[in-house]
């Protein structure tokens, strides 16, 4: 699947132990990651899993313990102090909290990277005001972050981080502080900027939404350690791991919720859908054609330009017949069909 | 007793007092700014490079610095002024008068000031710091445009604090005949029991203290831009 292009990020064995006065964490083990140019590489993860940990290994802002980091072909280990610091704005960093300068204007924010790159002060002037309008907020150049909503100030964040033309943008939980609505605008805008400048794009998120919504690859972390990687189609149609599997159905969500209270025995399959019209409905017309109801436990769809996109999972009836009948139904309207053995008590 | 030579002499006085403060503050933060800087920078979660030369150097100069500033800070004033008396000889030359008075004052408020501008510095968002770090700034870039600039209405804040304190302490500088409104008070109000005068001095620099007071909050909450509307 994979077309050959240019590695951008290379990560080798890297483990980083913190260690304590009384313990020691284990936040990675063994990682190995190849990220490649123009791509926007979703970690995902539940919270403590290390994912924060990781990306701050990128950029060395932690120093893993054991392993490589090589981004760009120069192993990040071995670049004295300056040489990071000139790397480091090649790779750009916006965070779950914004993390703006408060003292300072918006146009003053996206001008401190290029300070201290060392710019003169009237062209970082107007870079940034050329950047304000990427991100379409010209008219706030000269309000303060303290007022401006969580939206515009991840926008500001943004616009910061491309001031240096870096060729990484790591995201931090970028749109976790912020409503679904305004996290789809920043969604949009990062893929737009992975479109018209081919900034390599790694979002760390603990959403599958996230990754589904503008993600081409995927790395599924837990506990430390590195579950599965492959393209957000491979690992969301097809999820191997328990830790994949997890995130998949539920959406970051423990599982086993739903199905606790139900009647064990029952064969649960999941359905995928991909290419299906939004507005044929498939499981209103298998209900009819079978002539037995399926329990819906969890549907996750939605409309994507008349196709329908997502996934559900059907609780299927008692009587065996009648359930092969459906999933035959199923699968001849071409949708992914997949038992689930676990799914339900 | 209210005649011109006594209205003259307050007048004088207090501006011997403000004279006594003003600059012992100033020297006092030259002095004090970078030491609570350097307590941040080299503080255990401080901005120090990964190399363990530096974590080792970073620990001997915090706890150099910190048990420095426990120990000046915890030698009452009176005390410190009179044990300072040689060195003071030697830095202004005489051991009494204003001048001499702003050396034990500026070394007694030095440590708080540091602890004042380290408490200050501590309070900036590490997010922040990180963001900085992250765009490939250095360490004397972010003391300056980060930790400096964003913990400006704090330091500020800090200074009204470190004033009025110094202020204080000015009035015991009179004991060593170091002149300003505290001689004053000492010299007519104790020995010579004219409660008046003393009075009057008081209320003197309890205006002086609410003046720097109100200007102090003033300029932090107007340089302060986290605060909208």
């Amino acid at each position: 699947m994979r077309t050959e292009t240019e590695t951008m990020i290379q990560v080798k064995d890297v483990g980083k132990t913190f260690i304590g006065k009384e313990n020691t964490v284990e936040a990675l083990k063994g990682i190995n990651l190849d990220i490649h140019k123009g791509e926007i590489y979703g970690i995902i993860g539940m919270s403590g899993a290390g994912k924060s940990t990781l990306v701050r290994c990128l950029n060395f802002l932690e120093k893993p313990t054991t392993g490589t980091v090589v981004v760009e072909g120069k192993d990040l280990a071995a670049l004295s102090g300056k040489e990071l610091r000139q790397m480091r704005m090649q790779i750009a960093m916006i965070f779950q909290h914004f993390n703006l300068l408060m003292q300072r204007t918006v146009l003053d924010n996206i001008c401190f990277p290029l300070e201290i790159a060392g710019q003169k002060k009237r062209k970082a002037r107007q870079r940034a005001k050329e950047l304000l309008e990427i991100v379409g907020l010209s008219e706030k150049a000269g309000a303060y972050p303290a007022q401006l909503s969580g939206g515009q100030k991840q926008r500001v964040a943004i616009a910061r981080a491309l001031a240096t033309n870096p060729k990484i943008l790591l995201c931090d939980e970028a749109t976790s502080a912020l409503d679904p609505t305004t996290t789809k605008s920043i969604l949009a805008l990062l893929k737009d900027i992975n479109e018209k400048y081919g900034i390599t794009i790694i979002i760390i998120t603990h959403e599958m939404a996230v990754v589904q919504e503008i993600c081409t690859h995927v790395a599924i972390i837990d506990g430390g350690c590195l579950a599965e990687t492959g393209t957000v189609e491979e690992v969301f149609t097809r999820p191997r791991t328990r830790a994949a599997k997890k995130l998949v159905f539920q959406g970051g969500t423990e599982s086993g919720e739903i199905g606790r209270n139900l009647a064990t025995g029952k064969r649960c399959i999941r359905i995928v859908f991909k290419e299906n019209s939004s507005f044929e409905p498939v499981i209103g017309n298998m209900v009819l054609a079978c002539k037995e109801p399926a329990n819906i436990l969890l549907a996750d769809t939605k409309d994507i330009g008349g196709v329908a996109h997502g996934q559900m999972i059907l609780q299927l009836p008692e009587d065996g017949a009648v359930a092969e009948k459906m999933i035959a139904y199923l699968k001849e309207r071409k949708l992914e069909v997949e038992e689930l053995e676990h799914y339900v008590g | 007793m209210w005649d011109n030579a006594t209205i003259m002499m307050l007048v004088k006085e207090t501006g011997t007092t403000l004279f006594i403060t003003l600059t012992s503050t100033v020297f006092a933060y030259v002095l004090g700014l970078p030491m609570g800087i350097l307590l941040v920078v080299t503080a255990k979660d401080g901005l120090r490079p990964n190399a363990a030369v530096y974590k080792i150097l970073n620990a001997v100069v915090y706890k150099v610095l910190d048990v420095l500033v426990n120990v000046v800070r915890s030698v009452p004033f009176l005390i410190l002024l009179m044990l300072l008396i040689p060195f003071t000889r030697l830095v202004v030359g005489k051991s009494y008068g204003p001048a001499a008075t702003i050396v034990p004052l500026t070394i007694a408020a030095a440590p708080f000031i540091a602890r004042l501008v380290e408490s200050s510095l501590l309070e900036v968002d590490k997010g922040v710091i990180e963001a900085a770090q992250s765009m490939g700034a250095g360490r004397a870039a972010i003391v300056w445009k980060v930790l400096l600039a964003e913990a400006r209405p704090s330091l500020i804040v800090g200074a009204t604090i470190a004033l009025g304190t110094i202020l204080g302490y000015s009035a015991m500088a009179g004991v060593v005949g170091g002149g300003g409104l505290g001689d004053v008070a000492i010299r007519y109000g104790y020995y010579r029991y004219q409660a008046d005068i003393m009075i009057v001095t008081v209320v003197l620099l309890v205006i002086m203290v609410q003046i720097l007071q109100v200007i102090g909050t003033k300029l932090s909450k107007k340089l302060d831009k986290r605060i909208t509307g």
